[in-house]
């Protein structure tokens, strides 16, 4: 089931992506209302990181586009935040929570500008609304796991952006900072901002989610949380066996080294 | 004045490769800068033979331009050759470096230029070697010229790049996400590594500058967690290997630029047993041991 709605703050046509020869998206074809909170959810290597990597233009696309704001990503930068996942930087790297959270403040400032005083309050808001401000002036090198996603989030919201795509925030934290986090995306959806979230844990995702993505290779479902998250579509997404297309993907791989099993 | 030239000359090869090397080491990508310091070779080789002479742009352009193609080459065996980036590297710089003493020993016999200077260098004579204006004019030792240019010039663009450095360093997905190119910056540095290589390659030699890349940037690591206090430990410990090394020298009456990277590693050892001992003092040795 794929509901399309009117004027959405996201659009994706026809996405295809691939890594090394082999599909891992396959003509996706959604699209989002502007102050969804959105969970993307899906099995392992369904590619659900791969999905908002492409929208935030990290990874090449085969075929297809992706529209924000009806705009390409270039012109509307400045609207559209991004957290990585925790995992995907050096938490050893010699730099404080607020030299973080600051880089929020660059696309507005540009590489070459100090940071103004506003930039400064901002970044101090930032980590006031994940409950961080006692960290400022920490090496990230002495955070917990729930801490740094904290230090994370707070950089994305001193980016005061309008749409926000977070891959696996809620993913090695500790109980507290993940309801601290559902709160803070909760109110930001309410404030109107649209924010869509790479999810991992099937219990919570109808507690915490509007609209569901769900994803195996391809789109399986795309919808409001109470038309979407139901047995038929869930089995459709995790099924048990391979799903034809996995299979197909794994072919064309292997084409490539054609001198293997001769 | 001729110690003073040679622990001058010394210091701002540490200075600029320190600098360099701290985003080096951060970015996980020591080996690389070992890589371009051995690449550069036939570049150099080849802008000497065709300019004729040591002291042109046309070589520190041509080592340059080989240190970026380095760089670009291991990129390219990684990513699209889908080959692990230690074995590009390791693929790139040997294959490089031995195309370098190929041309060395080929040409050599005709211009001067031989491949024990190129490798190990010679810091002890950069004060016989003068630039001498074509009016006669003694201008002082060329290669203090060069290197205060690096020098300056690598200051000048970590001053500028800074931030630009360091997001891409830190988070390079969330640093090409709101719009910085990561790209750009990787070569920037790539380039900068490179021009420093080739600089400091007549004093120090090829090989060692890998030691004034990775060695005073890695003891400065241990010692703190705020970078520009990193680089600013780099180039304290750049200097104090510089120093201490040319008196190493002097008083065993060994090579130079040998001394200075023995005294670079001897201040790395004193960084790393004083950094474990300050996190486990000696007091509560591990159970292990007292078991034994």
């Amino acid at each position: 089931m794929i509901q399309q709605v009117q004027n959405p703050i996201l659009e994706i046509h026809d996405l295809s992506v691939s890594y090394d020869r082999k599909p891992v998206l396959w003509g996706v074809d959604l699209s989002i209302p502007k102050g969804a909170l959105v969970g993307i959810i899906g099995p392992n290597g369904a590619g659900k990181s791969t999905l908002i990597k492409s929208i935030m233009g990290l990874i090449p696309l085969n075929g297809g586009y992706v529209k924000l704001f009806d705009k390409d990503l270039d012109d509307v930068r400045e609207k559209v935040s991004y957290v990585p996942q925790r995992e995907s930087v050096d938490w050893d790297f010699p730099a404080s929570v607020m030299d973080v959270v600051l880089m929020g403040r660059y696309n507005k400032l540009g590489l070459f500008s100090r940071p103004r005083k506003a930039d400064r309050d901002a970044a101090r808001f930032a980590l006031e609304q994940v409950g961080m401000q006692e960290f400022a002036k920490r090496q990230i090198s002495q955070l917990s796991g729930g801490q740094q996603q904290r230090v994370f989030l707070a950089r994305a919201l001193a980016q005061q952006a309008d749409i926000y795509f977070m891959d696996e925030p809620f993913a090695g934290v500790d109980a507290a900072t993940e309801k601290a986090i559902i709160k803070i995306l909760k109110d930001m959806s309410e404030a109107g901002k649209t924010v869509i979230v790479v999810h991992h844990d099937l219990q919570s995702v109808a507690k915490y989610f509007d609209w569901l993505i769900m994803l195996n290779l391809r789109l399986v479902a795309s919808g409001p949380t109470d038309k979407v998250f139901n047995e038929k579509l869930l089995e459709e997404a995790y099924g048990g066996k391979l799903t034809l297309l996995t299979e197909v993907g794994q072919l064309i791989k292997q084409e490539k080294f054609p001198g293997i099993e001769k | 004045m001729n110690d003073l030239i040679i622990i001058a000359t010394g210091s701002l090869v540490a200075i600029s490769c320190g600098l360099l090397g701290c985003f080096l080491i951060l970015r996980k990508m020591a080996m690389v800068g070992d890589a371009i310091s051995h690449a550069v070779l036939p570049g150099i080789v080849i802008a000497f033979y065709i300019s004729g002479e040591r002291d042109s742009i046309v070589m520190l352009i041509g080592a340059g331009l080989i240190g970026i193609l380095t760089t670009f080459l291991i990129e390219f065996l990684h990513q699209k050759g889908k080959l692990q980036s230690d074995a590009s590297i390791g693929v790139t710089f040997t294959w490089l470096f031995a195309l370098g003493v190929i041309l060395i020993s080929y040409y050599g016999r005709n211009v001067d230029i031989d491949q024990d200077c190129v490798l190990h260098g010679e810091i002890a004579y950069v004060p016989i070697d003068l630039w001498i204006t074509e009016g006669g004019t003694n201008l002082g030792p060329r290669v203090l010229y060069v290197m205060s240019f690096v020098t300056l010039a690598i200051i000048v663009f970590i001053k500028i790049g800074y931030r630009g450095l360091f997001f891409t360093t830190f988070d390079a997905s969330y640093a090409a996400a709101i719009g910085i190119s990561t790209v750009l910056w990787h070569y920037l540095l790539m380039g900068f590594v490179s021009l420093a290589t080739v600089a400091s390659f007549e004093s120090v030699g090829a090989i060692l500058v890998v030691a004034f890349l990775i060695v005073p940037p890695a003891s400065a690591y241990l010692l703190t967690n705020k970078l520009p206090k990193m680089l600013m430990l780099s180039v304290v410990f750049g200097v104090l290997s510089a120093t201490g090394g040319y008196y190493l020298a002097k008083s065993l009456d060994g090579s130079i630029a040998g001394a200075m990277a023995t005294v670079s590693g001897l201040l790395f050892a004193l960084t790393f047993f004083y950094t474990r001992l300050k996190a486990n003092p000696v007091t509560s040795s591990s159970p292990v041991l007292q078991e034994s």
